[in-house]
């Protein structure tokens, strides 16, 4: 009795440790370590087929620095974030507050916005770069119908190519980013509408001074989830790119991002050392966006 | 009462379309044979091609298209199965179980959902290639076996389904906390666990960068099998559309069958982040 009273006890005491240790140990050897260790890779030369080739200090990060290529993927990058995320935003929310008034069908209306975001991300490159081809694509072909007689080659130029890529971003994430935010809108007391009504508040100013408000922290969170998926942004150019050296990002480079350049040096360039600087630099920059992101829309409250 | 604003439904109605429209172009592109869909105006409706294309897709022999399908159904299932059961142990820890180090450990969790682990591809590249995992099912699924977000989520949900007098009246029974998990806990966790399924599932279908990265020709998942068709070898458009449908299709059924449990996840997910 004694013995099992005993064992019971240790075994209570240990279950939780036990429990818990799968998601440690694997988040260990195949998350936490290859972050950290990335960070010493990109202190060395080291090469995808011979390894580390020895130390070389900041070597990587001096040479970065003056990488007009990485200026370039890097001005790619947060341009077609800032392009995709703004509108995205804004459009989530009037999404939400839509979805948020009493509607027939509830639930197929969600379903309807949540469609996109089921679909993949290579099958929405695939498809959009059909859609935004140069000559048959169905918007060149639309837009020809409002005046627009010559063809854009959206591919060709850089802002033209961002905006493709930008709505191909918005188009998957704007939906669910709207459910997200029409849940925080849920818990939202239905009073202070009912009383700003009474006040005579228009619907633009409840929007603005019930709505924005109380979404803040939600807003919060869905602009740094943006940010982080943003930053790390690849697969839609790649398959909008196509094509044999689609890494590349278009035949100036003029769509292509950051994670496509880290590629593009690790795997093409064989260069393991300097994509891991890329890595780590990329890394710091979301930590910097996502800071940046919380102090901007604290503001927002003290504005009001 | 239900609002009468007929703009609101003209709104929404318009939305319908934009977020359906690109996948209906996808269905009207894969049932087009190639001269149809380089011209002008582009069709717009069903052509008679589908079952065609489809089929030149599974024939094609360089991206191995049926074999990608079942690579992926494998790679997501094992996935899935062990994310649902390594977070439901882990957060009905953190729900309900008393230990040293508790609220820091969970604090952790919390964090590595807000890390982008993505950036650690080198490393894990250099890991696999050790192990000698590199371009086969394994290295695309065991970095997924578990997920912070997971552990979470089934915390949050553990806290409220499963009352402390249970899990106490179970102990005085003399039962191990092993024994409390699988009998009590597991089955109180199941409309959880199943949302949470539902959800990985989806991510690891959809999963593109890592898997581009490591897998070799022989073991393509579909995502991959679809950058290959698309990759300019092959400027074969009705092709690449009927293999994209294919590609898509069992997820969108998935999305179909289960959407309100789906959405109930992703909004829940939200408020509590």
């Amino acid at each position: 009795m004694r013995i099992r009273d005993r064992f019971a006890k240790t075994e209570a005491r240990v279950a939780p440790y036990a429990f818990v240790s799968p998601f440690f140990i694997i988040f260990a050897i195949f998350g936490l370590f290859p972050l950290i260790y990335t960070a010493w890779v990109s202190l060395h030369d080291w090469s995808l087929l011979a390894g580390d080739q020895g130390f070389v200090g900041l070597d990587n990060y001096r040479e970065l620095m003056h990488d007009a290529d990485f200026w370039r993927a890097l001005t790619n990058t947060v341009g077609i974030f800032l392009m995709a995320t703004i509108p995205q935003l804004i459009l989530a929310t009037v999404l939400a507050q839509v979805l948020n008034s009493r509607l027939r069908g509830r639930t197929f209306w969600r379903m309807g916005v949540l469609l996109p975001n089921v679909t993949s991300v290579a099958a929405v490159g695939i498809i959009f770069g059909l859609i935004f081809a140069r000559d048959y694509g169905i918007v060149n072909w639309a837009l020809g119908h409002v005046g627009l007689d010559n063809p854009i080659d959206w591919q060709g130029h850089r802002w033209s190519s961002w905006l493709a890529i930008s709505v191909m971003v918005d188009w998957r994430w704007t939906g669910y980013n709207a459910l997200i935010l029409l849940a925080s809108l849920q818990s939202v007391p239905k009073e202070l509408y009912e009383a700003a009504r009474i006040d005579g508040a228009s619907a633009w100013r409840q929007f603005w001074s019930i709505t924005v408000p109380m979404l803040r922290p939600t807003i919060i969170f869905v602009t740094i989830v943006a940010t982080i998926g943003g930053i790390q942004l690849f697969t839609e150019p790649l398959l909008f790119g196509s094509g044999v050296n689609a890494i590349a990002g278009g035949t100036t480079g003029q769509f292509q991002t950051v994670a496509m350049y880290l590629v593009q040096q690790a795997f093409t360039g064989q260069r393991f050392g300097y994509a891991s600087t890329v890595a780590w630099v990329l890394f710091l920059l979301i930590a910097v966006f996502a800071a940046i992101n919380v102090v901007l829309l604290r503001r927002i409250k003290s504005v009001n | 009462m239900k609002t009468k604003n007929p703009l609101l439904y003209v709104g929404l109605i318009a939305t319908l379309i934009f977020s359906a429209g690109p996948l209906y172009f996808m269905l009207v592109m894969a049932s087009r044979a190639n001269d149809e869909i380089v011209s002008l105006p582009p069709p717009l409706w069903l052509g008679g091609n589908l079952f065609s294309n489809i089929d030149r897709v599974f024939a094609n022999e360089d991206v191995l298209f049926g074999q990608a399908l079942l690579n992926s159904l494998l790679v997501a299932t094992v996935a899935t199965v062990c994310v649902v059961v390594t977070s439901s142990l882990a957060g009905f820890a953190f729900a309900k179980l008393k230990f040293r180090g508790r609220n820091a450990m969970l604090l952790f969790v919390i964090g590595t959902m807000m890390v982008p682990v993505q950036l650690g591809l080198i490393p894990l590249y250099m890991l696999m290639t050790k192990l000698g995992l590199n371009g086969g099912l394994e290295s695309v699924t065991l970095p997924f076996i578990v997920a912070g977000f997971g552990v979470f989520m089934m915390r949050q949900f553990a806290e409220q389904a499963i009352p402390d007098e249970m899990i106490e009246a179970a102990r005085v029974d003399g039962a191990s906390t092993f024994r409390i998990f699988f009998s009590i806990v597991f089955p109180a966790l199941r409309p959880a666990a199943a949302v949470l399924g539902l959800l990985t599932f989806m991510e690891r279908w959809n999963d593109f960068l890592w898997p581009f990265l490591t897998l070799d020709a022989e073991h393509p998942t579909v995502q991959v099998a679809l950058s290959r068709l698309s990759s300019g070898y092959y400027s074969d458009q009705s092709l690449i559309m009927a293999g994209t449908l294919v590609g898509t299709l069992p997820l969108v059924v998935v999305f179909i069958v289960f959407g309100r449990q789906i959405i109930g996840g992703i909004m829940e997910g939200g408020l509590k982040a």
